[in-house]
């Protein structure tokens, strides 16, 4: 099915496109703008229409996409987490955080719930290296993690309907 | 010298810090407003010029020299680019200016384009970044609102207009060619240079592409002027002027950002602003500024006896050194972000370079063949070291990989994955050659302390 955004998506597209000089340089934006719309990935159909929209190649925005880590090519849970794991994430623990999530949610890293409502990712450093070990959850930074602050947010999430 | 300052944090302990009238309480605006109304563009840059501002996203360019490498005149726009890719490992001061000062960037930006010619800024932000965007974007239409942004800011027929762009998750777009890419609507790969951007920049025009902490400042400045400014540096002499923000992070026990004078050592920076390491355990060694930099021991001693500037500080610990840009460069170091990465001897260095070496395979755009392969190849030594497989020829051969990545790449990520590895290996050889002898036995085997 064709890919569509709202009319107040619409007019989102239109205040990004204002604020560049020619089209193309709205792609990443826009990009991020489907993807919210799009139960956050980036179908064929999306890419299709954001080519069709900035007067780009598809192979062009394909390009883009697959560049980007934080673009979604299948289709992840409903909520999803990142566990930083770089240097001083580690230094503070983010591997026991890693291994707690994976018990707790029962995956491994980029598996998502059976019940779709999760996926678990690792990151590299997200610039709060000053509060590791920390998540992001979906656009929400959680720092200064404790076991039990993670077990509090993931059962925020699994509970979630 | 430790001499804490509040040019940019005095927001910081606020809760409305990030409102512009509790900017505009605290002097906001006004810098811009006599610099728009009172000097030319000419004028601007000697004013940066003279306070020795050295670029904060790493590679420590003087901020004012940039700013004149601008044309005079062109038929072109010219844009300022704002650097907010903040992914630098152990880096993470320009997302509490954001977040908790974003109008301080904002009137940066407004001189900046001012003092280059441009008449907008687009803040390249990672997308990570959610509250640092929304926090800007709310900051850009205050301002907006006040008059201060648009046709005729503070009433000068000079327009300005600030945009936030927003990435998509790659590291390598902090590289100010990958992130002008980027912000064209491109795959995120570094450009050759030359052309810099200053000839053919964004969109094809002249840019200026500065570090969120570089701009932050300038407002600062022109508060106290440029040579007064500089001199609030331990390291005025050195022309690494100003205040700046000190990150610390991992052993310590209060990890953060400090806002100082320049020249603050590192030792001051471990153990009395961050508190000292955890449990008291003795400091195995500290990376100064991002993972890009080489790693320093505590028992390394300074010795560049053929700079006299260094005269006072040959024969002490490095950690004794003021950190700046070439103090630092002096002693085969480099400043890089200023936010450090502090490990205790809990700390197993070998997993720590396994850590950072995953960190640069995974980013490596994949252009050059030596950064592309190099850090894989890097990655997978340390793999076998680590499972006991490892031997004393295929150290050596990490060595070798990491000296053929530098120098030969497009663009200055691969200097910045040998460095670790290089030093790495040199300083921590005999972990190294341990974890082979005993078959993947380490005393430690952790990281965490
Ligand atoms: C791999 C790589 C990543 C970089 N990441 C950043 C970054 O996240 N933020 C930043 O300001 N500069 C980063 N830089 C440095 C920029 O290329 C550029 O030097 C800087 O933005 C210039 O601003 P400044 O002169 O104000 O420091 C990076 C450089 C490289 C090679
Ligand atoms: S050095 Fe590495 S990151 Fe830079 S352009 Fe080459 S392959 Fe890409
Ligand atoms: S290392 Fe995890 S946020 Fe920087």
């Amino acid at each position: 099915m064709a890919f569509a955004l709202s009319a107040e998506h619409e007019k989102e597209l239109e205040r990004i496109l204002s604020r560049y000089p020619n089209k193309m340089a709205a792609c990443i934006p826009v990009l991020h703008l489907c993807q919210d719309a799009n139960e956050h990935w980036v179908s064929d159909e999306v890419i299709a229409f954001v080519a069709e929209r900035l007067g780009l190649s598809t192979a062009h925005v394909a390009g883009v996409v697959t560049f980007y880590h934080l673009f979604n090519r299948e289709k992840p849970g409903k909520h999803q987490v990142w566990v930083c794991r770089t240097l001083s994430c580690a230094l503070r623990g983010s591997e026991s955080i890693l291994r707690h999530c994976e018990k707790r949610l029962g995956v491994h890293v980029g598996g998502t719930t059976p019940d779709g409502k999760v996926t678990l990712r690792t990151s590299e450093c997200l610039a709060s290296c000053g509060s590791a070990p920390m998540m992001q959850v979906d656009k929400t930074y959680h720092e200064n993690l404790t076991i039990e602050e993670v077990d509090r947010v993931l059962d925020d999430l699994l509970k979630d309907s | 010298m430790l001499k804490r300052t509040n040019y940019l944090s005095h927001s910081y302990d606020k809760p409305d810090g990030h409102t512009l009238a509790a900017y505009e309480q605290a002097g906001g605006y006004r810098s811009a407003r006599k610099v728009l109304s009172t000097l030319s563009r000419e004028q601007v840059v000697d004013e940066v010029k003279k306070a020795h501002i050295r670029g904060r996203g790493g590679a420590g360019f003087d901020c004012g020299m940039k700013w004149s490498f601008m044309p005079k005149e062109s038929k072109k726009p010219h844009y300022l680019v704002v650097n907010a890719d903040e992914g630098e490992p152990g880096t993470f001061k320009d997302r509490t200016i954001m977040e908790r000062n974003p109008h301080a960037l904002i009137e940066g930006c407004i001189i900046g384009c001012y003092g280059v010619g441009a008449h907008a800024a687009y803040i390249y932000v990672r997308d990570e970044l959610h509250l640092s965007k929304a926090r800007l974007w709310a900051a850009i239409e205050e301002a907006r609102a006040k008059g201060y942004l648009g046709k005729n800011p503070f009433g000068k027929n000079y327009e300005v207009e600030v945009y936030v762009h927003t990435g998509a998750g790659a590291y390598i777009c902090g590289e100010e060619t990958a992130l002008l890419n980027s912000l064209e609507g491109r795959r995120g790969e570094p450009r050759l240079k030359p052309p810099f951007p200053a000839q053919v920049g964004a969109f094809g025009c002249p840019t200026t592409v500065n570090n969120v902490e570089t701009i932050a400042i300038v407002p600062s400045i022109f508060q106290v002027g440029g040579d007064e400014f500089s001199k609030l540096s331990a390291l005025h002499e050195w022309n690494d002027g100003g205040v700046r923000l000190f990150g610390v992070s991992g052993h310590v026990k209060k990890p953060g950002i400090y806002e100082c004078a320049v020249g603050l050592t590192l030792r001051e920076l471990i153990y009395d602003l961050g508190g000292g390491i955890i449990d008291d355990r003795p400091l195995l060694g500290v990376i100064p500024g991002g993972s890009s930099c080489p790693v320093h021991l505590p028992d390394e001693i300074v010795d560049v006896p053929n700079d006299p500037r260094f005269a006072p500080y040959n024969g002490k610990s490095v950690l004794d050194l003021p950190m700046g840009v070439d103090t630092l460069r002096g002693v085969g170091g480099m400043l890089g972000t200023c936010c450090a990465i502090v490990m205790s001897d809990a700390a197993d260095p070998v997993l720590a370079l396994h850590n950072l070496m995953r960190f640069y395979r995974h980013e490596s755009c994949g252009q050059c063949t030596p950064c592309r392969e190099g850090c894989g190849w890097i990655e997978r030594i340390l793999d076998k070291v680590i499972e006991g497989r490892g031997s004393i020829e295929e150290l050596n051969e990490l060595h070798e990989i990491a000296s053929n990545i530098t120098g030969n790449t497009i663009c200055a990520f691969g200097d910045g994955a040998a460095q670790p590895a290089l030093s790495f290996v040199r300083k921590y050889r005999k972990q190294l050659e341990d974890y082979i002898l005993r078959g993947g036995q380490s005393q430690t085997r952790t990281l965490e302390a």
